[in-house]
Protein backbone atom coordinates (compact mmCIF):
# COMPACT_ATOMS: atom_id res chain seq x y z
CA UNK A 1 0.00 0.00 0.00
CA UNK A 2 2.63 2.63 0.93
CA UNK A 3 5.06 1.63 -2.25
CA UNK A 4 2.03 2.52 -4.43
CA UNK A 5 1.75 5.77 -3.03
CA UNK A 6 5.54 6.31 -3.60
CA UNK A 7 5.37 5.04 -6.58
CA UNK A 8 2.42 7.43 -7.84
CA UNK A 9 3.34 10.80 -6.20
CA UNK A 10 5.42 12.34 -8.64
CA UNK A 11 2.95 11.12 -11.34
CA UNK A 12 -0.18 12.67 -9.20
CA UNK A 13 1.48 15.71 -8.91
CA UNK A 14 1.86 15.77 -12.76
CA UNK A 15 -1.69 15.12 -13.24
CA UNK A 16 -2.56 18.09 -10.99
CA UNK A 17 -0.41 20.65 -12.12
CA UNK A 18 0.39 19.98 -15.72
CA UNK A 19 -3.21 18.22 -16.66
CA UNK A 20 -6.20 19.65 -14.35
CA UNK A 21 -4.70 23.28 -13.40
CA UNK A 22 -3.77 24.29 -16.54
CA UNK A 23 -7.27 23.03 -18.37
CA UNK A 24 -9.08 25.30 -15.42
CA UNK A 25 -6.76 28.29 -15.82
CA UNK A 26 -7.81 28.03 -19.44
CA UNK A 27 -11.44 28.53 -18.68
CA UNK A 28 -10.75 30.85 -15.86
CA UNK A 29 -8.72 32.65 -17.69
CA UNK A 30 -11.66 33.15 -20.50
CA UNK A 31 -13.58 34.95 -17.72
CA UNK A 32 -11.17 38.24 -17.46
CA UNK A 33 -11.30 40.98 -20.20
CA UNK A 34 -7.41 42.20 -20.91
CA UNK A 35 -8.10 45.02 -17.95
CA UNK A 36 -8.48 42.13 -15.48
CA UNK A 37 -11.81 42.15 -14.65
CA UNK A 38 -14.18 39.06 -14.45
CA UNK A 39 -16.78 39.41 -16.79
CA UNK A 40 -18.63 37.30 -19.75
CA UNK A 41 -17.89 39.95 -22.35
CA UNK A 42 -15.57 37.44 -24.18
CA UNK A 43 -17.93 34.84 -24.60
CA UNK A 44 -20.64 37.53 -25.55
CA UNK A 45 -18.14 39.38 -27.99
CA UNK A 46 -17.59 35.87 -29.26
CA UNK A 47 -21.11 34.64 -30.19
CA UNK A 48 -22.15 37.81 -31.73
CA UNK A 49 -19.48 39.27 -33.72
CA UNK A 50 -19.80 37.54 -36.98
CA UNK A 51 -15.79 37.75 -37.65
CA UNK A 52 -15.06 35.24 -34.63
CA UNK A 53 -18.10 33.02 -35.77
CA UNK A 54 -16.78 33.51 -39.39
CA UNK A 55 -13.52 32.42 -38.52
CA UNK A 56 -14.52 29.49 -36.78
CA UNK A 57 -17.11 28.70 -39.24
CA UNK A 58 -14.26 28.86 -41.99
CA UNK A 59 -11.29 27.15 -39.69
CA UNK A 60 -14.01 24.31 -39.03
CA UNK A 61 -14.05 23.87 -43.14
CA UNK A 62 -10.75 23.72 -43.80
CA UNK A 63 -10.08 20.75 -41.18
CA UNK A 64 -12.78 19.12 -42.84
CA UNK A 65 -11.36 19.61 -46.25
CA UNK A 66 -7.93 18.45 -45.20
CA UNK A 67 -9.08 15.55 -43.24
CA UNK A 68 -11.45 14.53 -46.33
CA UNK A 69 -8.55 14.87 -48.76
CA UNK A 70 -6.17 13.09 -46.72
CA UNK A 71 -8.28 10.41 -46.35
CA UNK A 72 -9.28 10.32 -49.70
CA UNK A 73 -5.40 9.46 -50.87
CA UNK A 74 -4.46 7.78 -47.53
CA UNK A 75 -7.21 5.28 -47.78
CA UNK A 76 -5.79 3.56 -51.13
CA UNK A 77 -2.27 4.03 -50.56
CA UNK A 78 -2.85 1.99 -46.82
CA UNK A 79 -4.81 -0.66 -48.82
CA UNK A 80 -2.25 -0.72 -51.34
CA UNK A 81 0.77 -0.86 -48.94
CA UNK A 82 -0.72 -3.80 -46.92
CA UNK A 83 -0.56 -5.95 -50.06
CA UNK A 84 2.94 -5.51 -50.72
CA UNK A 85 5.02 -7.70 -49.77
CA UNK A 86 7.72 -5.74 -47.22
CA UNK A 87 4.71 -4.14 -45.63
CA UNK A 88 6.11 -3.27 -43.00
CA UNK A 89 8.95 -1.75 -44.63
CA UNK A 90 7.11 0.16 -46.88
CA UNK A 91 4.70 1.30 -43.45
CA UNK A 92 8.10 2.59 -42.14
CA UNK A 93 9.03 4.62 -45.65
CA UNK A 94 5.54 6.16 -44.56
CA UNK A 95 6.44 7.22 -41.28
CA UNK A 96 10.06 8.14 -42.10
CA UNK A 97 8.61 12.00 -43.25
CA UNK A 98 7.15 12.74 -39.97
CA UNK A 99 10.32 12.29 -38.21
CA UNK A 100 11.69 15.25 -39.80
CA UNK A 101 10.68 18.69 -38.37
CA UNK A 102 7.44 20.20 -39.60
CA UNK A 103 8.82 23.19 -40.05
CA UNK A 104 11.58 22.28 -42.07
CA UNK A 105 8.65 20.60 -44.57
CA UNK A 106 6.59 23.80 -44.39
CA UNK A 107 10.00 25.39 -45.07
CA UNK A 108 10.51 23.57 -48.24
CA UNK A 109 7.26 24.58 -49.76
CA UNK A 110 8.23 28.20 -48.87
CA UNK A 111 10.85 27.47 -51.69
CA UNK A 112 8.70 25.11 -54.02
CA UNK A 113 5.59 27.37 -54.53
CA UNK A 114 7.80 30.81 -54.55
CA UNK A 115 7.20 33.30 -57.77
CA UNK A 116 10.54 31.21 -59.07
CA UNK A 117 9.77 28.42 -57.47
CA UNK A 118 9.74 25.08 -59.04
CA UNK A 119 6.39 24.37 -59.49
CA UNK A 120 6.30 27.31 -60.78
CA UNK A 121 9.19 26.53 -63.46
CA UNK A 122 6.84 23.57 -64.10
CA UNK A 123 4.12 25.25 -64.86
CA UNK A 124 5.79 27.81 -67.12
CA UNK A 125 7.01 24.83 -68.97
CA UNK A 126 3.90 22.73 -69.47
CA UNK A 127 2.58 25.86 -70.86
CA UNK A 128 0.82 27.58 -68.58
CA UNK A 129 2.31 30.04 -67.12
CA UNK A 130 2.86 31.50 -63.57
CA UNK A 131 0.86 31.97 -60.72
CA UNK A 132 0.92 33.20 -57.58
CA UNK A 133 0.92 30.31 -55.60
CA UNK A 134 1.84 31.48 -51.83
CA UNK A 135 -0.43 32.78 -49.73
CA UNK A 136 -3.22 31.12 -51.52
CA UNK A 137 -6.24 29.32 -49.22
CA UNK A 138 -5.13 26.12 -51.74
CA UNK A 139 -1.28 26.25 -50.78
CA UNK A 140 -2.53 26.21 -47.23
CA UNK A 141 -4.73 23.12 -47.42
CA UNK A 142 -2.12 21.29 -49.96
CA UNK A 143 0.76 21.53 -47.48
CA UNK A 144 -1.79 20.82 -44.33
CA UNK A 145 -2.52 17.70 -46.25
CA UNK A 146 0.44 16.69 -46.70
CA UNK A 147 1.89 16.92 -43.29
CA UNK A 148 -0.97 14.94 -42.26
CA UNK A 149 -1.26 12.10 -44.43
CA UNK A 150 0.95 9.89 -42.76
CA UNK A 151 -0.85 10.16 -39.47
CA UNK A 152 -4.00 8.98 -41.48
CA UNK A 153 -2.24 6.16 -43.12
CA UNK A 154 -1.20 4.48 -39.82
CA UNK A 155 -4.06 3.86 -38.16
CA UNK A 156 -5.84 2.17 -41.28
CA UNK A 157 -3.20 0.26 -42.23
CA UNK A 158 -3.04 -1.01 -38.89
CA UNK A 159 -6.92 -1.54 -39.13
CA UNK A 160 -6.16 -3.31 -42.93
CA UNK A 161 -3.13 -5.45 -41.39
CA UNK A 162 -6.09 -6.25 -38.06
CA UNK A 163 -8.39 -7.77 -40.49
CA UNK A 164 -8.56 -11.24 -40.85
CA UNK A 165 -8.14 -12.85 -44.12
CA UNK A 166 -10.51 -15.41 -43.84
CA UNK A 167 -13.56 -13.14 -43.70
CA UNK A 168 -12.59 -11.94 -47.43
CA UNK A 169 -12.10 -15.57 -48.33
CA UNK A 170 -15.80 -16.07 -47.22
CA UNK A 171 -16.86 -13.46 -48.37
CA UNK A 172 -15.55 -14.01 -52.11
CA UNK A 173 -16.70 -18.03 -51.26
CA UNK A 174 -20.11 -16.54 -50.74
CA UNK A 175 -19.80 -15.09 -54.59
CA UNK A 176 -19.61 -11.69 -53.34
CA UNK A 177 -17.63 -9.73 -56.19
CA UNK A 178 -14.44 -7.71 -55.67
CA UNK A 179 -16.25 -4.44 -55.23
CA UNK A 180 -19.15 -6.14 -52.80
CA UNK A 181 -16.22 -7.80 -50.68
CA UNK A 182 -14.72 -4.40 -50.39
CA UNK A 183 -17.80 -2.46 -49.51
CA UNK A 184 -19.61 -4.67 -47.66
CA UNK A 185 -16.76 -6.09 -45.91
CA UNK A 186 -13.34 -4.27 -45.69
CA UNK A 187 -14.74 -0.58 -45.58
CA UNK A 188 -17.05 -1.76 -42.06
CA UNK A 189 -14.31 -3.51 -40.66
CA UNK A 190 -11.88 -0.84 -41.19
CA UNK A 191 -14.08 2.05 -39.82
CA UNK A 192 -12.42 1.79 -36.59
CA UNK A 193 -8.70 2.76 -38.41
CA UNK A 194 -10.68 5.45 -40.44
CA UNK A 195 -12.60 7.02 -37.44
CA UNK A 196 -8.62 6.98 -35.54
CA UNK A 197 -7.18 8.34 -38.63
CA UNK A 198 -10.18 11.52 -38.72
CA UNK A 199 -9.53 12.78 -35.30
CA UNK A 200 -5.48 12.38 -35.63
CA UNK A 201 -5.70 14.55 -38.51
CA UNK A 202 -8.86 17.09 -37.61
CA UNK A 203 -8.28 18.02 -34.04
CA UNK A 204 -4.37 19.19 -35.12
CA UNK A 205 -5.61 21.01 -38.67
CA UNK A 206 -8.03 23.40 -36.38
CA UNK A 207 -4.51 24.13 -35.04
CA UNK A 208 -2.43 24.68 -37.43
CA UNK A 209 -0.98 28.02 -36.88
CA UNK A 210 2.68 27.86 -38.11
CA UNK A 211 1.85 26.49 -41.29
CA UNK A 212 -1.15 29.43 -41.71
CA UNK A 213 1.46 31.76 -40.65
CA UNK A 214 4.19 30.40 -43.17
CA UNK A 215 2.00 29.02 -46.16
CA UNK A 216 -1.29 30.57 -45.74
CA UNK A 217 -0.03 34.19 -45.06
CA UNK A 218 -2.66 35.87 -43.08
CA UNK A 219 -4.90 34.93 -45.09
CA UNK A 220 -5.84 32.39 -43.73
CA UNK A 221 -6.77 32.38 -39.89
CA UNK A 222 -7.67 28.83 -37.76
CA UNK A 223 -8.53 28.60 -34.05
CA UNK A 224 -5.22 28.29 -33.34
CA UNK A 225 -4.08 30.99 -35.39
CA UNK A 226 -6.74 33.51 -33.64
CA UNK A 227 -4.95 31.74 -30.17
CA UNK A 228 -1.58 32.68 -30.94
CA UNK A 229 -2.46 36.19 -32.04
CA UNK A 230 -4.39 37.15 -28.75
CA UNK A 231 -1.54 34.99 -26.83
CA UNK A 232 1.56 36.56 -28.17
CA UNK A 233 1.17 39.21 -30.70
CA UNK A 234 -2.36 41.43 -29.02
CA UNK A 235 -2.02 40.05 -25.44
CA UNK A 236 -5.46 39.59 -25.29
CA UNK A 237 -5.58 36.58 -23.31
CA UNK A 238 -9.12 36.53 -22.04
CA UNK A 239 -10.77 36.35 -25.32
CA UNK A 240 -7.44 33.77 -26.74
CA UNK A 241 -8.81 31.44 -23.78
CA UNK A 242 -12.55 32.30 -24.75
CA UNK A 243 -11.27 30.76 -27.92
CA UNK A 244 -9.42 28.02 -26.96
CA UNK A 245 -12.17 26.80 -24.78
CA UNK A 246 -14.42 26.84 -28.30
CA UNK A 247 -11.56 25.27 -29.60
CA UNK A 248 -11.74 22.40 -26.58
CA UNK A 249 -15.84 22.25 -27.01
CA UNK A 250 -14.97 21.34 -30.94
CA UNK A 251 -12.31 18.37 -30.11
CA UNK A 252 -14.92 17.14 -27.66
CA UNK A 253 -17.47 17.06 -30.04
CA UNK A 254 -15.14 15.33 -32.78
CA UNK A 255 -13.88 12.88 -30.15
CA UNK A 256 -17.40 12.07 -29.71
CA UNK A 257 -18.50 11.50 -33.10
CA UNK A 258 -15.55 9.32 -33.69
CA UNK A 259 -14.99 7.43 -30.42
CA UNK A 260 -14.59 3.87 -29.97
CA UNK A 261 -10.96 3.72 -30.54
CA UNK A 262 -8.64 6.56 -28.38
CA UNK A 263 -5.55 6.09 -29.13
CA UNK A 264 -3.92 9.08 -31.49
CA UNK A 265 -2.36 7.30 -34.38
CA UNK A 266 1.52 8.83 -33.59
CA UNK A 267 4.44 8.47 -35.28
CA UNK A 268 4.72 4.32 -34.29
CA UNK A 269 3.63 1.67 -32.64
CA UNK B 1 -5.18 -8.00 -63.89
CA UNK B 2 -2.22 -6.90 -65.03
CA UNK B 3 -2.83 -3.48 -65.76
CA UNK B 4 -4.53 -2.35 -62.84
CA UNK B 5 -1.39 -3.87 -61.04
CA UNK B 6 0.79 -1.15 -62.60
CA UNK B 7 -2.30 1.45 -62.23
CA UNK B 8 -1.88 0.86 -58.40
CA UNK B 9 2.21 1.05 -58.62
CA UNK B 10 1.70 4.16 -59.89
CA UNK B 11 -0.34 5.46 -57.71
CA UNK B 12 2.08 4.25 -54.82
CA UNK B 13 5.18 5.73 -56.52
CA UNK B 14 3.40 9.12 -57.03
CA UNK B 15 2.30 8.88 -52.91
CA UNK B 16 5.62 8.15 -52.46
CA UNK B 17 7.27 11.00 -54.56
CA UNK B 18 5.29 13.43 -53.36
CA UNK B 19 5.94 12.65 -49.56
CA UNK B 20 9.95 13.13 -49.87
CA UNK B 21 10.47 15.31 -52.72
CA UNK B 22 9.81 18.39 -50.96
CA UNK B 23 12.48 16.70 -48.31
CA UNK B 24 15.17 16.25 -51.52
CA UNK B 25 14.58 19.08 -52.88
CA UNK B 26 15.32 21.34 -49.24
CA UNK B 27 18.80 18.78 -48.98
CA UNK B 28 19.60 19.45 -52.71
CA UNK B 29 19.33 23.07 -52.50
CA UNK B 30 21.59 23.09 -49.25
CA UNK B 31 24.28 22.09 -52.06
CA UNK B 32 23.65 25.61 -54.22
CA UNK B 33 26.24 28.34 -54.50
CA UNK B 34 23.62 30.49 -55.27
CA UNK B 35 21.56 32.21 -52.14
CA UNK B 36 18.24 30.71 -53.10
CA UNK B 37 15.81 27.94 -53.47
CA UNK B 38 15.15 28.39 -57.50
CA UNK B 39 18.25 28.37 -59.55
CA UNK B 40 20.53 25.62 -58.37
CA UNK B 41 24.42 27.87 -59.31
CA UNK B 42 26.76 24.91 -58.82
CA UNK B 43 27.80 22.54 -56.05
CA UNK B 44 28.89 23.83 -52.33
CA UNK B 45 29.54 23.35 -49.24
CA UNK B 46 29.49 26.90 -48.60
CA UNK B 47 26.77 26.90 -46.31
CA UNK B 48 27.63 24.06 -44.11
CA UNK B 49 30.54 26.44 -43.39
CA UNK B 50 28.36 29.54 -42.38
CA UNK B 51 26.18 27.18 -40.40
CA UNK B 52 29.01 25.71 -38.44
CA UNK B 53 30.62 29.16 -38.22
CA UNK B 54 27.30 30.20 -36.84
CA UNK B 55 27.78 30.42 -33.18
CA UNK B 56 24.01 31.48 -32.34
CA UNK B 57 22.84 28.31 -34.25
CA UNK B 58 25.44 25.98 -32.34
CA UNK B 59 24.66 26.91 -29.12
CA UNK B 60 20.50 26.41 -29.96
CA UNK B 61 21.44 22.92 -30.96
CA UNK B 62 23.49 22.34 -27.76
CA UNK B 63 20.54 23.90 -25.91
CA UNK B 64 17.59 21.84 -27.61
CA UNK B 65 19.63 18.36 -27.09
CA UNK B 66 20.05 19.29 -23.67
CA UNK B 67 16.31 19.92 -23.47
CA UNK B 68 15.75 16.40 -25.27
CA UNK B 69 17.83 14.58 -23.26
CA UNK B 70 16.79 15.46 -19.57
CA UNK B 71 12.89 15.60 -20.74
CA UNK B 72 12.94 12.93 -21.74
CA UNK B 73 14.82 11.23 -18.92
CA UNK B 74 12.91 12.94 -16.29
CA UNK B 75 9.44 12.11 -17.93
CA UNK B 76 10.56 8.51 -19.07
CA UNK B 77 11.50 8.21 -14.80
CA UNK B 78 8.39 9.39 -13.57
CA UNK B 79 6.25 7.96 -16.21
CA UNK B 80 7.88 4.66 -15.66
CA UNK B 81 6.77 4.84 -11.62
CA UNK B 82 3.45 5.82 -12.71
CA UNK B 83 2.76 3.10 -14.88
CA UNK B 84 3.47 0.84 -12.17
CA UNK B 85 1.39 3.02 -9.43
CA UNK B 86 -1.29 2.58 -12.29
CA UNK B 87 -1.38 -1.23 -12.91
CA UNK B 88 -1.14 -1.88 -9.12
CA UNK B 89 -4.72 0.65 -8.70
CA UNK B 90 -7.17 -2.57 -8.19
CA UNK B 91 -10.38 -0.68 -8.57
CA UNK B 92 -11.10 -0.48 -12.62
CA UNK B 93 -13.19 2.55 -12.59
CA UNK B 94 -10.07 4.58 -10.62
CA UNK B 95 -7.62 3.17 -13.33
CA UNK B 96 -9.74 4.43 -16.39
CA UNK B 97 -10.10 7.97 -14.78
CA UNK B 98 -6.70 8.05 -14.46
CA UNK B 99 -5.88 7.12 -18.01
CA UNK B 100 -8.12 9.68 -19.30
CA UNK B 101 -6.75 12.19 -17.53
CA UNK B 102 -3.34 10.46 -18.94
CA UNK B 103 -4.06 11.17 -22.31
CA UNK B 104 -5.33 14.56 -22.34
CA UNK B 105 -2.24 15.67 -23.21
CA UNK B 106 -2.40 13.19 -26.01
CA UNK B 107 -5.53 14.45 -27.79
CA UNK B 108 -5.24 18.21 -27.01
CA UNK B 109 -4.06 20.72 -29.59
CA UNK B 110 -0.68 22.02 -29.23
CA UNK B 111 -1.59 25.55 -29.07
CA UNK B 112 -3.75 24.41 -26.04
CA UNK B 113 -1.04 22.95 -24.33
CA UNK B 114 0.80 25.71 -25.03
CA UNK B 115 -1.33 29.12 -24.10
CA UNK B 116 -2.67 26.95 -20.92
CA UNK B 117 0.87 26.49 -19.85
CA UNK B 118 1.65 30.01 -20.39
CA UNK B 119 -0.65 30.74 -18.10
CA UNK B 120 -0.01 28.39 -15.83
CA UNK B 121 3.84 29.43 -15.47
CA UNK B 122 2.79 32.90 -15.63
CA UNK B 123 0.22 32.16 -12.71
CA UNK B 124 3.20 30.82 -10.19
CA UNK B 125 5.60 33.31 -11.31
CA UNK B 126 7.41 31.34 -13.25
CA UNK B 127 10.03 32.77 -15.75
CA UNK B 128 9.72 32.03 -19.16
CA UNK B 129 13.42 30.34 -20.64
CA UNK B 130 15.36 27.17 -20.15
CA UNK B 131 12.84 26.47 -17.06
CA UNK B 132 9.54 26.79 -18.68
CA UNK B 133 10.62 25.06 -21.65
CA UNK B 134 12.31 22.22 -20.16
CA UNK B 135 8.86 21.66 -17.26
CA UNK B 136 6.75 21.98 -20.48
CA UNK B 137 8.52 18.94 -22.74
CA UNK B 138 8.52 16.66 -19.31
CA UNK B 139 4.82 17.31 -18.76
CA UNK B 140 3.48 16.55 -22.90
CA UNK B 141 6.42 13.35 -22.78
CA UNK B 142 4.49 11.88 -19.57
CA UNK B 143 2.12 10.29 -21.13
CA UNK B 144 3.56 8.86 -24.10
CA UNK B 145 5.85 7.13 -21.53
CA UNK B 146 2.75 6.04 -19.53
CA UNK B 147 1.42 4.46 -22.90
CA UNK B 148 4.25 2.35 -24.05
CA UNK B 149 5.40 1.25 -20.38
CA UNK B 150 1.95 -0.07 -19.12
CA UNK B 151 1.34 -2.93 -21.82
CA UNK B 152 4.82 -4.38 -20.95
CA UNK B 153 4.01 -4.28 -17.55
CA UNK B 154 0.26 -5.85 -18.34
CA UNK B 155 1.97 -8.62 -20.17
CA UNK B 156 3.98 -9.71 -17.24
CA UNK B 157 2.51 -12.16 -15.05
CA UNK B 158 1.96 -11.50 -11.53
CA UNK B 159 3.36 -14.69 -10.80
CA UNK B 160 6.85 -13.68 -11.09
CA UNK B 161 6.69 -11.20 -8.62
CA UNK B 162 4.77 -13.68 -5.99
CA UNK B 163 7.80 -16.22 -7.19
CA UNK B 164 10.42 -13.14 -6.34
CA UNK B 165 8.58 -12.54 -3.06
CA UNK B 166 8.83 -15.97 -2.16
CA UNK B 167 11.95 -16.61 -3.00
CA UNK B 168 13.04 -13.79 -0.15
CA UNK B 169 13.08 -11.15 -2.29
CA UNK B 170 12.93 -7.33 -0.62
CA UNK B 171 10.71 -4.85 -2.90
CA UNK B 172 13.41 -3.32 -4.10
CA UNK B 173 15.17 -6.14 -5.25
CA UNK B 174 11.91 -7.73 -6.94
CA UNK B 175 11.92 -4.29 -8.94
CA UNK B 176 14.83 -4.15 -9.85
CA UNK B 177 15.92 -7.89 -10.57
CA UNK B 178 12.31 -8.79 -12.16
CA UNK B 179 9.98 -6.31 -12.71
CA UNK B 180 12.38 -3.18 -14.45
CA UNK B 181 14.38 -6.34 -16.71
CA UNK B 182 10.80 -7.22 -17.83
CA UNK B 183 9.80 -4.03 -19.30
CA UNK B 184 13.06 -2.78 -20.41
CA UNK B 185 11.93 -2.61 -23.66
CA UNK B 186 9.10 -0.08 -22.89
CA UNK B 187 11.06 2.01 -20.92
CA UNK B 188 13.18 2.19 -24.16
CA UNK B 189 10.43 2.85 -26.42
CA UNK B 190 9.08 5.82 -24.20
CA UNK B 191 12.66 7.51 -23.67
CA UNK B 192 13.32 7.45 -27.36
CA UNK B 193 9.17 8.61 -27.99
CA UNK B 194 10.31 11.58 -25.18
CA UNK B 195 12.84 12.20 -26.92
CA UNK B 196 11.59 12.65 -30.38
CA UNK B 197 8.49 14.75 -28.89
CA UNK B 198 10.69 17.10 -27.26
CA UNK B 199 12.95 17.23 -30.57
CA UNK B 200 10.12 17.92 -32.53
CA UNK B 201 8.30 20.16 -30.73
CA UNK B 202 7.05 23.97 -32.02
CA UNK B 203 3.87 24.91 -30.72
CA UNK B 204 4.02 24.35 -27.22
CA UNK B 205 7.97 25.59 -26.95
CA UNK B 206 6.75 29.19 -29.02
CA UNK B 207 4.11 29.79 -26.32
CA UNK B 208 6.36 29.11 -23.20
CA UNK B 209 9.73 30.33 -24.21
CA UNK B 210 9.90 33.83 -23.70
CA UNK B 211 12.85 36.06 -25.35
CA UNK B 212 16.12 34.84 -24.65
CA UNK B 213 16.28 31.10 -24.99
CA UNK B 214 15.33 29.42 -28.30
CA UNK B 215 15.07 26.03 -29.48
CA UNK B 216 15.68 24.34 -32.84
CA UNK B 217 12.04 24.96 -34.14
CA UNK B 218 11.43 27.78 -32.99
CA UNK B 219 14.31 29.11 -34.75
CA UNK B 220 13.75 28.00 -37.80
CA UNK B 221 10.01 29.21 -37.82
CA UNK B 222 11.68 32.78 -36.76
CA UNK B 223 13.81 32.82 -40.00
CA UNK B 224 11.66 31.17 -42.58
CA UNK B 225 9.18 33.84 -41.69
CA UNK B 226 11.97 35.84 -43.17
CA UNK B 227 11.97 34.24 -46.20
CA UNK B 228 14.71 31.54 -47.63
CA UNK B 229 18.16 31.05 -46.00
CA UNK B 230 20.06 28.26 -47.46
CA UNK B 231 21.88 27.77 -43.98
CA UNK B 232 18.36 26.48 -42.75
CA UNK B 233 18.22 23.76 -45.86
CA UNK B 234 22.19 22.89 -44.66
CA UNK B 235 20.67 22.25 -41.16
CA UNK B 236 18.02 20.70 -42.09
CA UNK B 237 19.71 18.18 -43.91
CA UNK B 238 21.77 17.19 -41.01
CA UNK B 239 18.71 16.93 -38.87
CA UNK B 240 17.47 14.79 -41.79
CA UNK B 241 20.86 12.29 -41.27
CA UNK B 242 20.16 12.79 -37.53
CA UNK B 243 16.98 11.36 -37.91
CA UNK B 244 17.72 8.64 -40.00
CA UNK B 245 20.43 7.48 -37.81
CA UNK B 246 18.13 7.89 -34.81
CA UNK B 247 15.55 5.69 -36.64
CA UNK B 248 17.65 3.34 -38.24
CA UNK B 249 19.34 2.39 -34.61
CA UNK B 250 15.96 2.29 -32.45
CA UNK B 251 15.24 -0.21 -34.87
CA UNK B 252 18.56 -1.89 -34.87
CA UNK B 253 18.03 -1.93 -30.83
CA UNK B 254 14.85 -3.68 -30.82
CA UNK B 255 15.73 -6.19 -33.36
CA UNK B 256 18.31 -6.79 -31.33
CA UNK B 257 16.09 -7.49 -28.14
CA UNK B 258 13.83 -9.67 -29.66
CA UNK B 259 16.67 -11.76 -31.53
CA UNK B 260 18.31 -11.76 -28.13
CA UNK B 261 14.76 -12.97 -26.54
CA UNK B 262 14.40 -15.40 -28.77
CA UNK B 263 18.07 -16.65 -28.56
CA UNK B 264 17.62 -17.57 -24.90
CA UNK B 265 14.09 -18.66 -25.33
CA UNK B 266 15.57 -21.39 -27.61
CA UNK B 267 18.89 -21.93 -25.10
CA UNK B 268 16.19 -22.38 -22.66
CA UNK B 269 14.04 -25.07 -24.56
CA UNK B 270 17.23 -26.69 -25.55
CA UNK B 271 18.10 -27.34 -21.66
CA UNK B 272 15.03 -28.46 -21.02
CA UNK B 273 15.08 -31.31 -23.61
CA UNK B 274 18.20 -31.85 -22.77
Amino acid sequence: MKSKAAYLTPYFLWIALFVIAPMALILYQSFFSITGHFTFANYEEYLSSSVYLKMTFNSIWYALIITVLALAISYPTAYLINQLKNKQLWLLLIILPTWINLLLKTYAFIGLFSQNGSVNDFLRFVGLGSHQILFTDASFIFVATYIEIPFMILPIFNSLDELNPSLINASRDLGASNWQTFRRVIVPLTMPGVKAGFQAVFIPSLSLFMITRLIGGNRVITLGTAIEEHFLVTQNWGMGSTIGIILILAMFVVMFLTRDRKNRGGQIR
Amino acid sequence: MKKKFHLSNLYLILVFAVLYLPILYLIFYSFNAGKTMDKFTGFSWQHYLTLFADTRMISIVINTVIIAVLSALIATLIGTFGALGIQQLRKRSLRNCILSLNNVLMVSPDVIIGASFLIFFTFLGIKLGFGSVLLSHIAFSIPIVVLMVLPKIDEMSQVMIDAAYDLGATKWQALTRVVLPAITPGIFAGYFMAFTYSLDDFAVTFFVTGNGFSTLSVEIYSRARQGIDLEVNALSTLMFVVSLLLVGGYYALTRYNESKKIHRARAAEEEISQ
